[in-house]
């Protein structure tokens, strides 16, 4: 296609929108509704998962054993577990680690305070494993196993923060999805209609362009470029809208809730912005481009 | 060349436009179809443009069968032709110019060509001076006028005309037929639809009269001597 044919379709395109305003207005509108619901969820689900994955690193599994179980014993129990394909990393820790770590948690600065129990270690014989799983899906039946092994006397994990994260992560994701497709079906017919709109203006020109030879491809590229500026429009202003919204409320966050930041840090913004730009775009853009490519077309049918 | 064989056109109504139709044009001909009223003139022309389908029979045009052509083809083949509307069919919200240079728009020319042919164009129908003006702010001729202008615009290889001279005076009615000549000596078949004696008269041209859906008579060019 020629440079000026493209500028004319385009000229074309930006013609029908504001000759049809208030219709390409509400079009846009209920586009940006869909995206904006869809940022917001891609941001929520986004960093629930982010928690999930931190979750992951610092949530694991610890096994305790029988104190009559020498070091030994308890070492080659820890390979037959590392052997396991689930199993991410495996950590031993002494009883005299697992003093040292106590000490520094509970006492800080005063140190002096432990030294009372320096060399009588009332952690002995809590020699333990940390167990970090790949999925932490698989954490149910990692336990499960490790309650089998003979010699192991607890097997501590945080069965609530796995479970609650997974499950809540799939209702956002099916809540979003359903309101999402309900308001894009929505959004494609509005589309559909201000397209249709658009086409009855043009009614008598696409009868004339067709009868001196213009092909069907140039009949329906305004209608086309105008539907596509409308998705993209669309997507444009949830996106800005978004952009300063997560800015926001991450600002807050980290500056109110400093107790939660040890557990909790937001995703970042330069992190979340080129996916989620990429995503509402096409999703603007496609929305805008199929609806009114399917519209238009069966309107023009030679 | 134009070979329409044996065509009827029945229009939905019932109505019956064109019954067993068998015309021959040769490349390069000037042709003037006459006849009343509701004899099927406009209906003819509508089956050369593809705009309609006949109901029986063959209509192929430079070795192309119109019934059997891909419907992808069909504005590649529209393009060859230019077409003078009884009706005009010009566009309302479109400047005299811009109706013009819709034709070349539609085909994809450049800008710059467009900058060049529709002024050249516009000044050999005599409407230079009204290229920023609207439709309906012109006179029946004037409109007429930029109808032929729109169809002469590419240099089509047939030009079909039905009644391009129907509201202009004898002057114009001049002016239109000498530039159809000069386009038809430039080697563009020519059909014209029209009721003006006078000019079927002072042609000497091919003239077939129709008469009720039927060709009732075919006369050969008188050869100028
Ligand atoms: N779209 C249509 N639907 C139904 N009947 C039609 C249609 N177009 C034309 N007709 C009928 O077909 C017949 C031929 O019409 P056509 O327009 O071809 O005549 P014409 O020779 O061009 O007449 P005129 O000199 O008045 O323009 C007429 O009886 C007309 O009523
Ligand atoms: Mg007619």
């Amino acid at each position: 296609m020629r440079i000026s044919t493209f500028i004319y379709c385009l000229k074309q395109g930006l013609i029908n929108i504001r000759r049809n305003l208030l219709h390409s207005f509400v079009s846009a509108a209920t586009i940006s509704a869909c995206i904006f619901l869809f940022c917001l969820f891609f941001a929520i689900i986004g960093n629930v998962q982010h928690f999930a994955t931190e979750a992951e690193t610092t949530v694991g599994i610890t096994v305790f054993f029988d104190e009559a179980l020498s070091e030994a014993e308890i070492l080659a129990i820890g390979e037959e577990i590392e052997a396991r394909s689930e199993v991410a990393q495996l950590n031993y820790i002494s009883a005299e680690e697992a003093w040292e770590t106590f000490k520094t948690e509970y006492f800080g600065d005063m140190e002096e305070l432990a030294e009372g129990f320096a060399d009588d270690n009332p952690l002995a014989g809590s020699a333990s494993f940390e167990i970090y799983l790949t999925d932490i899906r698989l954490q149910d039946e990692m336990v499960a196993y490790l309650q089998t092994l003979s010699g192991v006397r607890k097997v501590n994990y945080s069965n609530a923060a796995a479970a609650g994260l997974n499950s809540l992560n799939r209702i956002i994701g099916a809540v979003s999805a359903v309101i999402i497709g309900v308001l894009l079906a929505v959004a494609v017919f509005l589309i559909s209609n201000t397209i249709s709109v658009a086409a009855a203006f043009r009614r008598q020109e696409n009868e004339i362009m067709k009868l001196i030879g213009a092909t069907n491809y140039m009949i329906r590229a305004p209608f086309v470029v105008e539907g596509l500026l409308i998705g993209l429009a669309g997507a444009a202003i949830p996106l800005a809208a978004v952009y300063f919204l997560y800015r926001q409320a991450a600002d807050y966050v980290t500056l109110h809730y400093v107790i939660m930041t040890g557990i909790f840090t937001p995703v970042p913004i330069q992190e979340m912005m080129p996916v989620m730009t990429a995503v509402a775009l096409a999703l603007g853009g496609g929305i805008g481009f199929f609806g009114s490519f399917f519209t238009i077309r069966k309107h023009l049918r030679v | 060349m134009i070979e329409i064989k044996k065509v009827s056109k029945t229009y939905k109504s019932g109505n019956k436009a064109l019954k067993d139709v068998s015309i021959t044009i040769d490349d390069g001909e000037f042709v003037f179809i006459v006849g009343r009223s509701g004899s099927g003139k406009s209906t003819l022309l509508r089956l050369l443009l593809k705009e309609t389908e006949p109901t029986s029979g063959r209509i192929v045009v430079n070795d192309m069968d119109l019934q059997k052509m891909p419907r992808r083809y069909v504005p590649k083949y529209r393009r060859k032709l230019g077409m003078v509307f009884q009706d005009f069919r010009l566009l309302k919200d479109k400047t005299v110019f811009e109706n013009v240079a819709f034709a070349q728009r539609v085909i994809g020319e450049s800008n710059r060509t467009i900058r060049e042919s529709v002024p050249r164009m516009l000044k050999m129908v005599g409407l230079s001076s009204k290229y920023k003006v609207y439709p309906t702010q012109l006179s029946g001729g004037e409109q007429q006028r930029v109808a032929i202008a729109r169809a002469l615009i590419n240099r089509p290889e047939v030009l079909l005309a039905d009644e391009p001279t129907g509201n202009l005076d004898s002057f114009n009615t001049g002016e239109i037929m000498k530039l159809l000549e000069e386009i038809n000596r430039q080697g563009t078949t020519v059909v014209v639809v029209t009721h003006s004696q006078e000019m079927v008269a002072a042609m000497k041209k091919r003239v077939i009269t129709m008469d009720r859906g039927q060709v009732v008579s075919d006369m050969k060019a008188v050869a100028e001597s």
